[in-house]
């Protein structure tokens, strides 16, 4: 209990701290450098995940490859790769990117497929036969109807990216990671935990995020059917 | 109107679900696929809207072959209707009904204005419109599915078993709405069912195909129940074929008399004088009151002080089927069957034994009654019996949906009705 207390109390004098909010190694430009490396990585992951989980779910085609491709991307160790890219890349953002691009692509990827190939036949069938043609089914029928299984591999993904960007410190590189490598080689754990509390909070603003998102574009048709179920 | 010209359908695995067919399909009226499953039924409708792709032969409408249409395009000139309704989830009703509209380019507007007319026209309350689909009944939906079908206002409509996934009560009501509908809408309907009182109930012309996907018969409900094709044909419209052909029998050539009818101020004396064991109470407009047993009368006083039996049920003149009067006369008290008129006064009675001699003759020559213009130039297809050939009586208007003793498939007296043996006593074979 005391234990907790005090990291608490070490949270809040590291947080409160003005030295904290300046310069480069200042939380905001910390955050900022973050919220680079992730956004640029689930907006790669997004492009790959959506357009292959879209296409195969649509045409059915490929099925198979695209669960196993999943699953063997799923067991690549992040860091791993990172440390890997590292040494034949050179040191660069590029590195941290295709990993976290690694990580971030199978949770859409599979969702993405799994939302669109779940549609109801009947539904799919009665959209043909009014006459829509394959986009018009895809964009005005498999889309809507998938997408809270959609926001939910992007959220997963999402919450996963913003959680081991931290990894690019490693290398040498910015982002929150680096309160809590350099805490961890210092000993000073008022930056390490300071660090991961920040870290913590980026995870639940994302969560935030998404819930409002399915609140704004998910048909209520869809959201009521699915907690009914 | 919608012809099929040698159409085959095969799968690469060698299965054949549509075998050589050749039909044709009048304008205006119901034709109903019917068959066992596998029999190339709802193969035969997909072919229609292009969403099965026959391997020869070809399909016209309106005399253009529909390959010269891109399919997207013909689709949404064709109404389509499948048996789970399929309607979109996460679109409000007036959305899925303004589907067709939308994808032709009316601007929402005039789709959603459309839409909220169509919701009208299927008997569903304008407060369904902001729903969705998995807030509405599983025969709502079937409703909403029949409204976004007809969104563009199609002359042609396919439906694939539509009416099959709901209770039997709920069905009831959909077909009878959906006779209803086609009275003020005249629409070439293809529908598909494998249940025969379904297709004899609805159908213009029923096309009854066998499996491997062969035509077996193409008739109306009339010829096909007095003319089975053959032995497939006649086991599958089951063995009360007899009973049902009633259904097209109109009960005003029925000969009726006038029987122990009585005014209810009559005294019981007079009652005795008739020498019947039952006589019937009607009031001053003639209206049938009950019946009252003879051997049970008090020994004074007039009919109105009696207990009466109720009647079961009456039978109408203007509009009930020869059908209709065998069950009443099944379920009467007296067991005479009693006939009124339009007005609801009695016009006579008949004993199940009257009826069936009557029946006997007016089943063998068939009453040209119908009001709907012949369907008779529809193409018959090979294999129907020569003298279906003529098709020369249309099955009549499908019935007065609104009335529920018009028409009965309940098959309500069934096999039990004494001596009502069809004309034409059904062959053997299982039914369906």
């Amino acid at each position: 209990m005391n234990d907790l207390l005090n990291q608490l109390e070490l949270v809040g004098d590291w947080l409160t701290s003005s030295q904290q909010w300046r310069g480069d190694d200042g939380i905001p430009h910390r955050l900022l450098e973050h919220l680079t490396y992730s956004g640029l990585s689930l907006l790669f992951a997004a492009v790959i995940g959506l357009a292959l989980g879209l296409l195969v779910g649509h045409t059915g085609r490929g099925a198979f490859a695209v669960a196993t491709l999943a699953n063997l991307a799923r067991a690549i160790p992040t860091f791993g790769l990172v440390v890997l890219v590292v040494t034949l890349a050179g040191l660069s953002t590029t590195p941290v990117l295709v990993a976290l691009v690694a990580l971030a692509v199978p949770p859409i990827l599979i969702n993405t497929f799994e939302g669109v190939h779940g549609v109801d036949p009947d539904t799919r069938d009665a959209a043909k036969g009014m006459g829509m043609t394959g986009w018009e089914v895809l964009l005005k029928v498999e889309v809507p109807m998938a997408l809270p299984l959609i926001l939910l591999g992007l959220r997963v993904a999402a919450i996963q990216v913003v959680a081991t960007a931290t990894v690019a410190a490693y290398p040498g590189l910015g982002g929150l990671g680096r309160f809590i490598v350099d805490g961890l080689s210092r000993n000073d754990y008022e930056l390490v935990i300071g660090g991961s509390a920040v870290v913590v909070a980026l995870a639940l603003v994302v969560q935030a995020v998404f819930t409002a998102l399915r609140r704004a574009v998910v048909s209520p048709g869809l959201r009521a059917a699915a907690t009914k179920s | 109107m919608i012809k099929f010209d040698a159409v085959s359908k095969n799968y690469p695995n060698g299965t054949t679900a549509v075998d050589a067919l050749s039909l044709e399909l009048a304008e205006g009226g119901i034709t109903v696929l019917v068959g066992p499953s596998g029999c190339g039924k709802t193969t035969t409708l997909r072919m229609v809207n292009r969403m099965v792709e026959p391997s020869a032969g070809t399909v016209s409408l309106r005399g253009r072959d529909i390959r010269e249409v891109a399919a997207p395009e013909l689709r949404r000139g064709i109404g389509y209707v499948i048996q789970h309704a399929g309607l979109f989830p996460h679109r409000t009703i007036l959305d899925n009904v303004a589907t067709v509209p939308l994808l032709l380019g009316w601007g929402r507007k005039k789709a959603r204005k459309r839409a909220a007319e169509l919701l009208e026209l299927v008997g569903l309350p304008a407060t369904m419109a902001k729903r969705y689909p998995y807030q509405l009944s599983g025969g709502q939906q079937q409703r909403v599915g029949v409204a976004r079908a007809l969104g563009a206002d199609p002359p042609v409509l396919l439906m694939d078993e539509p009416f099959s996934a709901v209770d039997p009560i709920v069905r009831g009501e959909l077909q009878a709405e959906f006779l209803r509908l086609q009275k003020e809408l005249h629409k070439t309907i293809v529908f598909v069912t494998h249940d025969i009182d379904e297709a004899i109930k609805l159908g213009d012309n029923i096309a009854v195909f066998r499996t491997g996907g062969r035509l077996a018969q193409f008739d109306t409900p009339e010829r096909l129940l007095a003319h089975p094709a053959d032995d497939f044909v006649a086991g599958f419209v089951g063995q009360d074929r007899g009973i049902r052909r009633l259904s097209f029998v109109q009960a005003s050539g029925l000969p009726l008399r006038e029987g122990p009818v009585l005014p209810v101020t009559a005294s019981v004396a007079a009652a005795r004088a008739l020498d019947e064991p039952w006589v019937l109470a009607v009031d001053a407009a003639r209206r049938p009151l009950g019946w009252a047993a003879v051997a049970g009368l008090p020994v004074g006083g007039t009919l109105a002080d009696v207990q009466l039996a109720p009647l079961g049920h009456t039978f109408s003149l203007a509009g009930d089927s020869a059908r209709a009067a065998l069950d009443a006369a099944l379920l009467s008290p007296s067991r005479l069957a009693v006939g009124v008129d339009a007005e609801g006064a009695v016009a006579g009675v008949a004993d199940a034994y009257e009826l069936s001699a009557a029946m006997t003759e007016t089943t063998t020559v068939t009453p040209a009654t119908a009001d709907t213009p012949a369907t008779a130039d529809a193409a018959v297809a090979p294999g129907a019996t020569p003298g279906a050939a003529e098709a020369g009586e249309p099955a009549g208007e499908p019935g007065e949906p609104g009335e529920p003793g018009n028409r009965p498939v309940d098959g309500g007296a069934g096999a039990g009705g004494p001596r009502v043996t069809g004309p034409a006593g059904a062959k053997g074979g299982e039914g369906r």
